[in-house]
């Protein structure tokens, strides 16, 4: 269908330690699993980041924001460091000069993984960025595939006793304030312009938080309102277009940082989702906005425009009934409902003209996301109970309402937060939504089995293949990679071989797997890749 | 993917119901339907919520984010 991936940021918590600091506890879940993964696979699967190729301030309208004029959290293209003060909360500052030695550069901060993702800690979060994927299926299961990651860390971290348990949460808020992003990938051609991507999306993305929002106990961003809105991130964000993604956030994002040729591809950063844990929410949210995509670029994206689009945004958030009706700036006055299906009209048309949702010519994919759509957009008109099993917003709430029945709880009871906290638990014992999901009461898109081989297999058809073949087939010869490099240190290399992937469809296993097949040593592999001999060592 | 379920839409028949303009049902009303056979369900979870709820929901403090 189109190349994407996710990255989500996990909620971290140390109940037994709540001053605990969180970029240290980051820290150490991306080292526990890299404790993991060695003692797996026996190899150090701990290739460093490559930041040479990363663009945080180039924004998509044209121009690149000046170092100095940057939030600090924007400066994505360095390497974190923590600091002496950050480890000296963590470990006791006795300890750190006991130890006599700076701890804080040993600690590993950044992976690539054998399935082509990259686990790090952002700012104080630790983040699992998915390997590139060519459809929501795939997408479903690179993604959940980071939620079995971060549960292996935190088994990792339980089994410690000499420092407290971490728990992870896959939500976007704590509630009192503070969000973090779930966000979204898609590869576009340069050619669409910007402006034509910030028409077609926006009422797109004001309006599909009811097939893929989570669902939040609270409104307003410190939730110093009580009540039960659909989306986690909906209150969080200010502006309509913008670059940052802290401060301010946009409903458009227009960071322009490509991973890819950059004349030929821009890669669409989309800020605006919740992170999914039902699958089919997850599914309908990549699945239908690359469909939306394709409508923006064909130039037939329904002609909408929603008048003050954020605090529409908020609004539909609000509704749980689905009944606000939002303005439009031609005097129309529509539901998210409405919105939804309009754009269901123009994916479905455009697809049965192209021919990709033919059920043998078709690309395998656009016509199940399309019938799942609108069964989705059908129920939630009229059969809540039946979107209860895929539609995250409505799983939760129906617990919640099951307590509030039961108990006899309002809004703002410590346990509903309790509940809609531990809904996104990464532990399944602990989570909610995998109590559901074990009562067979959520839809699947993928299997558990489908979810664990993505945890260590790469999609097989972009060139994720390559960089997650390259770690785990050659995993001490490797020392660096991205999203477009893998770097090598090979003996009798005279300097590092740095070998771009800047086509997201190359790299293929169609295209490599033989010469993984071939090669057991990484000298003869990049001997053959690159055509050429090692060069000597310089004189 | 393996495991791949397709739901097929169903042919609706409540048509008729649906010309009459019904005003939208109360939340509560809606949420009893979604609710039926919840009960051991809220029994299992009681059983693995975090003891004291509103401590732990307090201490649940993160740092900035993107």
């Amino acid at each position: 269908m189109r190349v994407m991936g996710s990255e989500t940021e996990y909620g971290i918590h140390a109940p037994a330690a709540p001053g605990a600091n969180a970029t240290m506890m980051s820290a150490r879940v991306v080292q526990a699993y890299a404790q993991v993964t060695r003692l797996r696979a026996a190899g150090g699967a701990e290739t460093r980041w490559d930041y040479t190729d990363e663009e945080p301030l180039h924004d998509a309208r044209g121009w690149t924001l000046e170092r100095g004029q940057a939030h600090p959290s924007q400066l994505t293209d360095q390497p974190p460091v923590l600091d002496a003060e950050a480890v000296a909360l963590a470990y006791g500052r006795e300890e750190l000069e006991l130890d006599g030695e700076d701890e804080s550069g040993s600690l590993l901060m950044n992976m690539v993984l054998g399935n082509g993702a990259r686990l790090y800690v952002d700012h104080a979060h630790p983040e699992y960025s998915s390997p590139e994927v060519t459809n929501p299926a795939a997408a479903v299961a690179w993604d959940a595939a980071g939620d079995l990651v971060g549960l292996a860390a935190v088994r990792r971290l339980a089994s410690d006793t000499e420092l407290p348990a971490v728990n992870l949460y896959k939500n976007n808020t704590d509630n009192k304030s503070v969000s973090y992003g779930s966000h979204e990938n898609y590869l576009m051609p340069r050619s669409v312009p910007f402006g034509d991507i910030v028409r077609g999306l926006t009422p797109f993305f004001v309006s599909r938080q009811i097939i893929c929002g989570s669902g939040r106990v609270g409104m307003g961003q410190d939730s110093s309102r009580s009540g039960y809105q659909i989306s986690q991130r909906a209150d969080f964000f200010e502006a309509e277009v913008g670059l940052e993604t802290t401060i301010r956030r946009p409903i458009i994002n227009t960071r322009d940082e490509p991973h890819a040729t950059a004349d030929k591809y821009r890669r669409l950063h989309v800020i605006i989702g919740d992170a999914n844990l039902s699958q089919v929410s997850n599914y309908l949210k990549f699945g239908t906005t690359a469909m939306v995509l394709s409508l923006i670029e064909a130039g037939l994206a329904p002609r909408i425009e929603v008048h003050e689009p954020v605090a529409a945004l908020q609004a539909i958030s609000h509704d749980t009934t689905l009944t606000t009706k939002i303005r439009l700036l031609d005097g129309r006055r529509v539901t998210a409902l409405d919105l939804q299906w309009m754009y269901h009209e123009a994916a479905a048309k455009l697809a049965q003209d192209t021919g990709v949702s033919d059920a043998i010519d078709g690309d395998g994919h656009t016509h199940a996301v399309l019938e799942r759509w609108a069964t989705t957009l059908t129920q939630l008109d009229s059969d809540r109970a039946a979107a209860a099993t895929s539609v995250e917003w409505l799983a939760k709430l129906s617990i919640l309402e099951g307590y509030r029945q039961r108990d006899g709880l309002q809004w703002d009871d410590a346990r509903l937060g309790l509940v809609d906290l531990q809904w996104a638990d990464l532990r399944p014992e602990k989570g909610l939504y995998y109590r559901l999901l074990s009562r067979n009461r959520m839809q699947r898109i993928v299997d558990d089995a489908g979810i664990a081989a993505a945890v260590t297999e790469p999609p097989s058809d972009t060139r994720a293949y390559f960089r997650g073949r390259c770690v785990s087939s050659f995993s001490k010869d490797v020392v660096g990679a991205s999203w477009d490099s893998v770097i090598f240190d090979v003996p009798g290399y005279g300097r590092l071989q740095r070998v771009p992937t800047r086509e997201p469809l190359r790299g293929t296993k169609a295209l490599t797997g033989g010469l993984f097949d071939r090669h057991r040593e990484a000298a003869p592999f990049l001997a053959e890749l690159l055509g050429s001999a090692p060069a000597p060592p310089p004189a | 993917m393996a495991g791949q379920e397709q739901q097929q839409p169903q042919p609706r028949d409540t048509e008729v119901e649906e010309e009459v303009p019904v005003p939208p049902a109360p939340a509560d009303a809606q949420a009893s339907a979604s609710t039926q056979g919840v009960d051991d369900l809220l029994d299992e979870i009681d059983g693995v919520l975090e003891s004291n709820a509103e401590e732990f929901v307090r201490a649940f403090v993160q740092k900035g984010g993107q």
